[in-house]
């Protein structure tokens, strides 16, 4: 009966199994993103990185049809120039990094709006708008596995910038000049998983598998290794549980991972180690020293 | 002994408009200089140009061929987001970025000169604090305890004993005493007179421009102090382009 719930679905369908890989391999390289998002509260920068690949991914459909490879370069290109042109403008000039790219992200938006609008249909917009985890080919899961890996690749080069960038970023600019670079290839890393995850999850909700799992690990761990651990490890529960949600029920896959990630997130704000409101209510009696 | 130092006619500033003016003079390699003025003078300015964190609008400011990893900074108000998850431990090790650079791991050697440093400060048995549960005096230790593992020939320390009870002050006294010692390059940004006159040989009285500057006994008289204290703190918005050969200071 569990087992037929459960486990059943993956081992009698391949489709299932192959979202199954999908989601693994997104929540590798996103959720580590997501933490590092949250903990330089850039969260709300990764939804407006979602909506400004947007318009690069529906020029890509429109040149060469539903060919991932074309939407993921199209989403890629609009995403890079979005994010390099607000960090430089941000670091160059003082402006705060949030109304840059507020900016930015609003042209690429509209430019792509207006490109659709005259040359297509809307049709099989849909698709990219909401993914679907359910049809994964072989290449689609080669792209997404490629992309994990090189997340976890670069993050591992650029770990001890980024953190002490994020802590002191005055200390990291009077000892190195890795600062920006680092920075800019975080925000490289931010569009590559928003870029993966549309394939899965459609560009709305893309950046759920990241920002989800990161504020989840936040009330459970004080460190960030720990954070990152817990980040991965929720989203890659999110993402079975809402396979199997999705396969038993109604509910389509996409929003099905989200909407577990977000129970997932709403007991962790009630119940949490670490700043849970539960915790808060009824922290117990202080202690001696 | 050779200058570690050279300001050369540099000014310094925000838009334009100067906050440290037309500075000239050498630090000996191995001083130990307070530099003090009122709020507002351009002592933190004066350091943000001397790190290479502000560009200068004139003039240039020498290091003698020191790398940036030879200098250590404290800046004044420190941007350090105290919620970022790291122990004390860790922030502190940042201060081997030079050893460690990207990859480097912490060896024995290192995890010594960790403990080594944080016992200096009086901080042991806070290693695996995360930063945020410490108290102003301890996050200033802590800051030290950085600027410690730095090993850097040249350090700039922002009003470092502010905010900062006497205990503390005077065991990071220590730490500067010690660094002057060991032949380091040590500038301090300081409001506390009797500690200027107590420690520091040399002092440089800043009011936008040098208004003394020398042993400290013969800087920080009562008409030095009084002329400083002058010094009109306003930028004014309609100020002309400076010309250099009208400056009163310098007709003076």
């Amino acid at each position: 009966m569990i087992h037929d719930a459960l486990i059943a679905p993956f081992t009698e369908f391949e489709f299932m199994r192959r979202a199954l890989a999908a989601v693994i391999a997104l929540s590798l390289g996103g959720a580590p993103i997501g933490v590092f998002l949250m903990l330089r509260r850039m969260s709300l920068v990764g939804d407006a990185m979602a909506h400004a690949i947007l318009p690069g991914a529906a020029i890509g459909f429109l040149l060469s049809g539903l060919n991932l490879f074309a939407m993921t370069t199209g989403g890629l290109i609009a995403g890079f120039a979005v994010a390099i042109l607000a960090g430089v403008v941000a670091r160059s000039t003082g402006q705060k990094e949030d109304a840059s790219l507020a900016s930015f992200y609003l042209v690429s938006l509209a430019l792509g709006v207006t490109i659709v609008s005259i040359k297509g249909t809307n049709i099989d917009l849909l698709h990219v708008l909401f993914g679907n985890i359910l049809a994964m080919d072989d290449a689609t899961l080669l792209v997404i596995a490629v992309n994990a890996t090189i997340t976890l690749l670069v993050l591992a080069v650029i770990f001890r910038p980024l953190v002490i960038e994020s802590v002191d970023p005055v200390f990291l600019r009077t000892v190195s000049r890795a600062g920006a670079p680092s920075h800019l290839l975080f925000l490289a890393l931010v569009v590559i998983n928003l870029v993966n995850g549309f394939q899965a999850l459609g560009t709305l909700l893309a950046v759920g598998l990241m920002i989800l799992p990161a504020g989840i690990a936040r009330f459970w761990s004080r460190d960030i290794t720990g954070m990152i651990c817990l980040a991965v490890l929720s989203a890659m529960f999110s993402g079975y549980a809402g396979l199997v949600l999705s396969f038993q029920t109604k509910i389509p896959s996409g929003p099905a991972i989200i909407l577990v990630a977000a129970a997932l997130y709403v007991g962790s704000v009630l119940f949490g180690n670490v700043g849970g409101l539960f915790r808060q209510l009824f922290p117990g009696r202080h202690l001696e020293a | 002994m050779a200058a570690q130092l050279q300001f050369r006619d540099v000014t310094l500033g925000y838009d334009r408009h100067p906050a440290v003016h037309h500075l000239s003079g050498e630090v000996a390699a191995g001083a130990l200089l307070a530099v003090v003025g009122p709020n507002g003078a351009g002592k933190s300015t004066l350091f943000r140009g001397l790190v290479g964190i502000l560009k200068p609008l004139a003039g240039s400011i020498l290091t003698g061929g020191l790398d940036v990893r030879d200098i250590a900074y404290l800046p004044q108000s420190v941007d350090i987001d105290r919620s970022f998850p790291i122990s004390v431990y860790d922030f502190v090790g940042t201060g081997l970025w030079r050893v460690t650079g990207f990859f480097g791991g912490m060896g024995k050697g290192a995890r010594e000169k960790i403990a080594h440093a944080l016992a200096a400060v009086g901080l042991n048995g806070f290693e695996n604090r995360p930063i945020g549960t410490l108290s102003g005096g301890q996050m200033q230790r802590m800051l030290f305890a950085r600027v410690l593992l730095q090993d850097a020939r040249l350090i700039v320390l922002d009003e470092p004993f502010n905010a900062i009870d006497a205990k503390t002050s005077a065991d990071l006294l220590d730490l500067v005493r010690r660094w002057h010692a060991e032949g380091r390059t040590v500038l301090a940004a300081l409001h506390d007179m009797e500690l200027v006159r107590a420690h520091f040989p040399e002092t440089l009285l800043l009011a936008r421009g040098e208004v003394a500057w020398g042993p400290t006994a013969e800087v920080l008289t009562a008409e030095n102090l009084l002329e400083a204290r002058r010094m009109c703190e306003a930028f004014d918005d309609s100020a002309p382009a400076c010309a250099v050969d009208d400056l009163p200071s310098r007709a003076a």
